[in-house]
């Protein structure tokens, strides 16, 4: 099995520590993470944790079982590129009197769909979202203008074939689950999500 | 990585109460939750940021047996003995800083064989915390990945639910250790206190997975079909409290099961359908039929190294039927044909029904067979040796003979442990105390102590080596105090033997640092009021054992054996288990 990547979504209590209870899952194994991002979801004091890794598929699918295993992990996905519709935040850093003068910069922030978010006397910062590549090419484009500083958030990903979490989380509530709640991997195949 | 907005959770929902409160100290809080777990050992050190509960504790020791260690690692260990006799959960408590990390081998070796042990660790005040306060360490942090589940309080109000959940969470599912670390100020902190309520639910934890019947269906099928069935069971069936259970599976279906080093005992060793351990210096029958039966059962077992020898030739023609409580295991190793997720006392009757009651004299034949082989090759000459120095194996059989297989054999690790292991007898289940998955030097002292208290009925015979004996041995002064009775045997071959079999074998007899010297075992026992012997003439052997179980007190016997003995057989580190070596 080769190895390509893939998009952890992993639904967890808002508990302290447990960001280093799911990292050290990754380093224990000496994998790297390429981009991690926490946030809070459509349920209240449900967060989400959205983990971008390279490997195979098999290490992808027995890590996501191990995180499962945490106590306050409510649940682990995992996804590859086609399964998921993903973005990513870039800023760059540029001095304004650069651009300002070559009108041709206008043109490709138009082109790369980036936007100005300051502008002041020394500098401007123009933001742009999109996949690694596209923000990628952003960088090269405006190196030739003194670009000063470069930063890009985590991967923010939505699964296509889910549909939320509540649903799933009146599931976790009931003390005797029902069928549901531990889905069988042999089972959901078929399915275009994979868990467990 | 971006921050959150939203405070995180904390363990008790503010709720409005009706019941009716009084007003309590977080350490009552603390004892008061133990009393209503029905915990009534506590293994403990005290220092000053755990002082508050010891404090509580002067008051509460009618109700609650607190045993002083010598080191909070035998605390640890000697919680875990208590658990893996009673079956119940094993209590530590230990200071900040130098105290808590003590506990830290103990909680490794508790999460890895699966362990239910509740550590309770005080903390400097919490506004000290990040601070570099006297004796802070960040706990929390070190012990995370050898916990089950760990949880800082700074507020007494958190500690009756937070102490529900870490019962609860270590001995449900797939048991394990919990670590509480609790604020100096937490411990003095007076609250309203409306009482204990048990945990049974944590919604972001499931103990076990739901029983799939296809897959029961689907094993049944697949057993039944089978001509050589070979199943293997772990400490599962034990945690489980499976025995019985197991126990109908094989015996309707007639196959024959052999035992990884933590499932022993789980099956009475005489079965007829105990064919032996597995694994590395397991027996040889079940070792090299592994590849070749056609359906392999493992019963609540994880595929250890140890177990599986080469992965990538390890039962490669057989389908698997794997039952696990954790989904985690489930083709971790091995790449299960069936995954039959659940508890074993749930799912075992259920595939027990389906299967056909069935016996298969050829292939069990195949088992003895082996088994007559390794006799011949190896067993015989262990068990009835006629060199002049005496051999483990006959200090193991003269102590089966006289136990008649009742003791709680707690072992060390090393070569004493895999000799005792592979003869000792057993007639019941929790019988086997041993560190199996961290192979930690020291274990068997401290976990002896535990043990007895876990199960004051029986006898307990701890089996160590030279070495091992050496790291934990001021556990003898815990024995002195507390007046537990405990056997200590140490098998005494002058050197680290397991390290120096391996040197002799592999690194071309390179002796390096095994040669190990020992102060007078006896004398060192007798100074702690413990009595004791030492003998290395074959002649006193079963007089000197039954001198030793006999004895009203803890008795250390040291018997001398041969320096240069080897354990065989032997699966070689990268080999698969049909390239086992008789010798
Ligand atoms: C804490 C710890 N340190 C080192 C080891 C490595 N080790 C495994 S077996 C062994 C030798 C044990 O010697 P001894 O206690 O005399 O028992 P024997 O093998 O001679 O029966 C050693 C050093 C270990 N398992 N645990």
């Amino acid at each position: 099995m080769s190895k390509q990547e893939f998009t952890l979504t992993v639904y967890t209590e808002n508990q302290i520590g447990l960001l280093n209870r799911i990292a050290i899952i990754f380093s224990r194994r000496k994998i790297n993470i390429e981009s991690l991002n926490t946030s809070s979801t459509e349920v209240e004091g449900i967060h989400r944790f959205t983990i971008v890794i390279h490997e195979t598929e098999e290490v992808v699918k027995k890590l996501s079982r191990q995180i499962e295993k945490q106590v306050e992990v409510l649940r682990a996905y995992y996804n590859n590129n086609e399964e998921i519709v993903w973005q990513e935040m870039a800023m760059y850093k540029v001095p304004t009197d650069e651009i300002a003068e070559k009108v041709k910069v206008e043109r490709l922030l138009r082109q790369y769909g980036a936007r100005a978010v300051v502008i002041r006397k020394d500098y401007t910062i123009f933001e742009a979202t999109g996949h690694r590549e596209e923000t990628d090419k952003l960088i090269s484009v405006l190196e030739p203008y003194g670009l000063l500083e470069f930063v890009r958030s985590g991967r923010v990903a939505i699964i296509k074939a889910t549909r939320g979490f509540h649903e799933k989380l009146k599931e976790f509530e009931k003390r005797q689950p029902g069928e549901e709640v531990v889905e069988n991997e042999f089972l959901n195949r078929k399915d275009e999500v994979f868990s467990m | 990585m971006s921050t959150t907005t939203t405070a995180p959770k904390k363990v008790v929902e503010e709720k409005a109460t009706t019941k009716p409160t009084t007003s309590i100290s977080g350490s009552v809080a603390v004892l008061e939750a133990f009393l209503a777990e029905g915990v009534d050992t506590i293994f403990g050190y005290p220092g000053g940021a755990i002082m508050p509960i010891y404090d509580a504790l002067y008051d509460y020791q009618d109700k609650l047996k607190h045993i002083l260690v010598r080191h909070e690692q035998g605390g640890i260990h000697a919680a875990q003995g208590y658990a893996r006799t009673s079956g119940r959960v094993g209590v530590v408590f230990a200071t900040s800083g130098p105290g808590a990390t003590n506990l830290v081998t103990g909680l490794a070796d508790a999460m890895i064989d699966s362990t239910p042990v509740v550590a309770i660790t005080g903390q400097v005040f919490a506004h000290l915390l990040g601070t570099d306060a006297f004796q802070e360490t960040d706990v929390i942090n070190i012990t995370t990945p050898v916990t089950k589940w760990n949880y800082q309080v700074t507020d007494a109000t958190e500690i009756p639910a937070v102490l529900a959940k870490a019962f609860y969470i270590a001995k449900s599912g797939r048991p394990g250790p919990v670590l509480i670390d609790i604020t100096k100020n937490a411990q003095l902190q007076k609250f309203d206190y409306a009482g204990y309520e048990k945990c049974d639910h944590v919604r972001s934890y499931r103990a076990k997975p739901n029983v799939r019947k296809e897959y029961i269906e689907e094993a049944a099928q697949l057993i039944n079909s089978a001509e050589k069935p070979f199943v293997l069971f772990g400490q599962g069936v034990i945690l489980g409290k499976a025995e019985n259970e197991f126990r109908k599976f094989i015996e309707k279906s007639g196959i024959p099961a052999a035992a990884t080093i933590l499932g022993l005992s789980a099956l009475t060793t005489d079965h007829p359908l105990h064919v032996g351990m597995l694994g590395m210096h397991g027996n040889y029958g079940p070792n090299v039929l592994t590849n070749e039966c056609d359906v392999l059962i493992a019963v609540g077992m994880r595929f250890d190294d140890r177990v599986t020898g080469r992965l990538d030739k390890y039962a490669k023609q057989a389908k698997v039927v794997h039952l696990d409580i954790d989904p985690a295991e489930i083709d971790k190793n091995v790449k299960a044909t069936v995954p039959v997720w659940g508890d074993c006392k749930e799912t075992l009757p259920l595939l027990t029904e389906l299967v056909e009651s069935k016996v298969y004299p050829q292939w069990l034949q195949r088992f003895r067979d082996h088994q007559q082989q390794e006799e011949e090759a190896c067993i015989h000459a262990e068990l009835n040796p006629t060199t002049e120095q005496m051999t483990m194996g006959e200090v193991i059989k003269t102590l089966n003979e006289l136990t008649k297989g009742d003791a709680v054999i707690v072992t060390d690790v090393g070569q004493h442990q895999m000799v005792a292991c592979r003869y000792a007898k057993f007639t019941q289940s929790k019988s086997n105390v041993t560190s199996g998955g961290l192979g930690t030097m020291g274990f068997a002292l401290p976990a002896a102590i535990g043990a007895k208290f876990g199960a004051p009925e029986r006898t307990v015979v701890a089996i160590i080596g030279d070495g091992g004996f050496q790291m934990t041995l001021q556990e003898l002064g815990t024995i002195m105090q507390c007046g537990i009775q405990v056997k200590i045997l140490i098998l005494n071959n002058q050197f680290l033997g397991m390290v120096r079999q391996w040197q002799q074998l592999f690194h071309d007899r390179r002796y390096s640092f095994v040669d190990i010297t020992s102060p007078d075992f006896v004398q060192l026992a007798k100074a702690y009021h413990i009595e004791g012997a030492s003998i290395s003439e074959r002649t006193g052997l079963e007089g000197a054992l039954k001198k030793m179980l006999e004895h009203d007190g803890s008795y250390l016997l040291e018997v001398m054996v041969g320096k240069e003995n080897n354990v065989f057989p032997m699966v070689p580190q990268g080999c698969s288990v049909a390239e086992i070596r008789l010798k």
